[in-house]
């Protein structure tokens, strides 16, 4: 086995094509997931027994089941019944909603690590309920979680080549086809391993610091 | 200064009101799950009447608060402010439980001060002063933080405005949390133990403060204490609880010196054993 530096240099632009895919499915399936774990927050802290219930076996239920096969079933199952979605769209929607469960239950925990004197504030300064969550809860609740946030993005970076079983083209994929078509695997997979750790190291150097910031000192 | 603009708003909107009570309530009931805590209360407040509540703990002071700021629901019974039903509105000649837009709307007329002062903690001395005037009475930036300073002032914490609440000792927090809620305009102010988290050094600041409010304004006052001297320095009533309904009440004078009841009496030679001044 040897290391063929040349072709390393010419299969780089594609795998770099790659994982602009990859990053553009991690930061959309991250604001799906973002968005998606706050109505899933909200919802199971519905006073409305039944609606908290349903989004609690909806939680547990995407939560049990491997991302690989919610993808497969958003791809290739949801066309049966006429719905139809590009391969990236499929994924960031399977990732988000995978991944929205995990924001669910950190919102979850930030929203009640808030002491219950800030809502009687709230309420006896006559806020409303928006004025209460915008600027009274979510302040407060949301510095806290942002480094066990930013760790399960990076998680969801890292499990991006998952995407490749549904032909989305992330740089798993794009090293994949390179490898197929020259029969070569060590120049491809290094490289896309290395990328990998690469803006993995940078991430979590960035983690460090938000952990320093906004954690919770313990 | 602020305190004639309270004066003034107080009286001149609601002068035909003003012999009328401004709290009434009614056989009023609150129980936890199967624990009564208020069993048939009565009792109405006149504008601008000091009350002190004491009573034993337990004896549901705190959940009469509650339910006047809605911090709590009711379990039967009726409160009145200014003269509208609190949990209760009209609605097609009918009367029905009030929603939240009415709950809101009679909000306006009270404000509170907690025991553990809950100011906001993410936000300045000021911006904790001027958040709700900003949003729910629509004041301008820079009027609300005129007012904030006056307040301020008035507390005797002109140079914290910039402070943040983490900075600030308990007595200094709690005198916010009183200029916070005074910056509201409340015609109805309930202040809870508002002493009873504090150092002892730090106590008399904030009475101090409470003191100059009751002499200065014609705001309606509600106090739950176990400071008695207090209470009876401040109070044109005193309201003896026990077990959820009036014991015993009068003039500050009748119930300290010469109490009627039996578990008045008890309940004060206690409370002077628990070396509480009387
Ligand atoms: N949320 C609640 N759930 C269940 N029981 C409660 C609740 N709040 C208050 N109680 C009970 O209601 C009773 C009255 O409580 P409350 O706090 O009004 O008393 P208090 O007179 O203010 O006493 P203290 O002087 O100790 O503050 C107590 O027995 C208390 O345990
Ligand atoms: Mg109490």
């Amino acid at each position: 086995m040897d290391w063929d530096w040349q072709f390393a240099r010419e299969i780089t632009p594609i795998l770099l094509q790659g994982l602009k895919v990859t990053l553009i499915a991690t930061i959309l399936g991250a604001a799906v997931a973002a968005v998606l774990g706050l109505v899933f927050a909200l919802l199971r802290r519905s006073s409305n027994r039944v609606v908290a219930r349903t989004a609690g076996f909806l939680v547990q239920f995407i939560r049990g089941t491997p991302l690989l096969v919610q993808l497969y079933f958003i791809f290739y199952v949801l066309p049966d019944i006429g719905i139809r979605l590009p391969a990236l769209a499929a994924g960031v929607i399977g990732m988000g909603l995978h991944y929205a469960t995990y924001a669910a239950e950190v919102y979850r925990g930030g929203i009640e690590a808030v002491a219950r004197g800030q809502w009687e504030a709230a309420r006896a300064t006559n806020l409303t309920m928006r004025q209460t969550w915008t600027h009274v809860i979510l302040p407060q609740a949301l510095p806290p979680m942002i480094p066990a946030l930013a760790n399960y993005l990076l998680a969801m970076f890292k499990e991006t080549p998952l995407l490749s079983a549904i032909t989305v083209l992330e740089m798993m994929n794009q090293a994949k086809s390179v490898a197929n078509s020259t029969y070569r695997y060590v120049e491809p997979m290094t490289l896309v391993g290395v990328f990998f750790l690469i803006i993995s190291l940078i991430s979590v150097a960035g983690l460090r610091w938000l952990e320093r910031r906004y954690g919770r000192r313990t | 200064m602020i305190v004639h603009q309270f004066n003034a708003a107080g009286s001149k909107a609601r002068q035909d009101l003003d012999d009328a009570p401004i709290i009434r309530i009614h056989d009023l009931r609150k129980s936890f799950g199967s624990l009564t805590v208020i069993d048939g209360l009565s009792f109405e407040v006149h504008r601008g009447e000091k009350l002190a509540l004491i009573g034993p703990s337990g004896s549901g002071k705190t959940t009469i608060l509650r339910m006047l700021m809605t911090l709590e629901t009711i379990s039967g019974g009726r409160i009145e402010v200014c003269g509208e039903p609190l949990y209760h509105m009209s609605r097609n000649g009918a009367e029905v439980p009030a929603d939240e837009a009415h709950l809101h709307e009679m909000r306006r007329h009270i404000g509170m001060v907690f025991q553990h002062f809950n100011l906001f903690p993410h936000k300045s001395v000021i911006d904790n002063i001027t958040l709700a005037p900003m949003l729910t009475q629509g004041v301008a930036r820079a009027d609300a933080e005129r007012q904030a300073r006056e307040l301020l002032e008035m507390v005797g914490l002109a140079d914290k405005e910039a402070s943040m609440p983490s900075q600030l000792s308990g007595g200094q927090k709690q005198r916010v949390a009183i200029a916070r809620a005074l910056a509201l305009k409340p015609e109805i102010m309930l202040f809870d133990e508002v002493t009873s988290a504090l150092d002892p050094e730090l106590v008399e600041e904030v009475l101090e403060v409470m003191k100059r409010l009751a002499a200065e304004t014609d705001m309606t006052m509600l106090l739950v204490t176990h400071e008695m001297g207090f209470a009876r320095e401040f109070a044109d009533r005193v309201l003896f609880f026990d077990r959820g309904r009036i014991c015993e009440q009068g003039t500050p004078e009748q119930i300290f010196t010469n109490p009627a009841q039996d578990r008045t009496r008890t309940f004060l030679r206690k409370i002077i054993a628990a070396g509480h001044r009387v």
